[in-house]
């Protein structure tokens, strides 16, 4: 899970080396929190979280193939 | 295209002064060959030759393509895809098997490929390239059923002669009803509410 909000968002960003996700489980429930340089946290979120939307959905998929609830957090 | 050869101690420093050269944020972004590889000659003294590489950015539809690629690696889906050009936009077709998940319901998860494939391949240029994503011809099969939807709907209308009011859609999905409509005589669309709820009502031409 981890790898793939990596692969998505060092795609996207201006400052691919900053971007950093980390992984935590709580009660089956899979918590990914993504970091990136402040100058690109517009390009993760997006007018109106469009963005973050459109990361979250595919996290999701994932998710789903893999059978757990996972949840992205954009810190 | 922009090519650019640079040179570096090994292999991998070119590659990074060519990133630099070409002002591409990372090595995903570029395509590269190596023209020569470092040699140190006798003794690291005599005949060392530096590494020399040949690279070039790559164009958006590959950015775009090569990130889906990655997303389906990182899933664990095996897929084939493949680029056409199609008009002032370009395609990429997704095939393989149990591609259902990339597609999500109601093609949502598809959407979110494609939007963020845009935004890959769009990343740091001024001009847009326009990437449509599709996976197992979904799209296509879509465009028909709505199609359908459409013509149905108009008889509907017409034998009730009372308004029809469908169920929320992407815009893409709507300028598909409304193309279809237009084609029906005496049968005008429009759509209201607010994204993403947004729904197309078909109607008689007052």
């Amino acid at each position: 899970m981890i790898e793939l909000v990596e692969t998505i968002v060092k795609a996207i960003v201006d400052e691919p080396d900053a971007v950093n996700v980390t992984e935590k489980e709580e009660d089956g429930l899979v918590t990914l929190e993504l970091n990136v340089a402040p100058n690109d946290m517009g390009k993760v979120i997006g007018k109106q979280g469009r963005i973050a939307r459109a990361i979250r959905t595919v996290v999701k998929a994932m998710a789903t193939k893999k059978g757990i609830r996972a949840e992205l957090e954009i810190i | 295209m922009k090519t650019i050869e640079a040179t570096g101690k090994t292999v991998d420093e070119a590659l990074k002064a060519g990133l630099a050269e070409l002002g591409a944020k990372e090595m995903a972004d570029v395509d590269y060959e190596v023209l020569e590889e470092a040699n140190v000659g006798f003794l690291g003294l005599l005949g060392g030759r530096p590494a020399r590489v040949r690279m070039w950015l790559q164009a958006p539809e590959v950015k775009a393509c090569r990130l889906l690629e990655k997303i389906m690696e990182k899933m664990g889906i095996r897929g084939e895809t493949q680029i056409e050009e199609v008009g002032e936009y370009y395609e990429i077709q997704i095939d393989g098997d149990d591609l259902g998940i990339l597609i999500g319901r109601r093609g949502r998860t598809l959407d979110a490929l494609q939007y963020l494939a845009n935004l890959a391949a769009n990343r740091g240029s001024a001009k847009r390239a326009r990437i449509i994503v599709d996976v197992a011809s979904y799209r296509k099969r879509r465009a028909e059923t709505l199609r359908n939807l459409a013509q149905r709907l108009c008889q509907r209308v017409r034998r009730q002669r009372r308004k029809v009011v469908l169920e929320p859609m992407t815009p893409q999905e709507r300028r598909i009803i409304h193309l279809t409509v237009q084609g029906e005589k005496g049968m005008v669309s429009y759509s209201e509410g607010e994204e993403p709820f947004r729904r197309v009502v078909i109607g008689l031409e007052e």
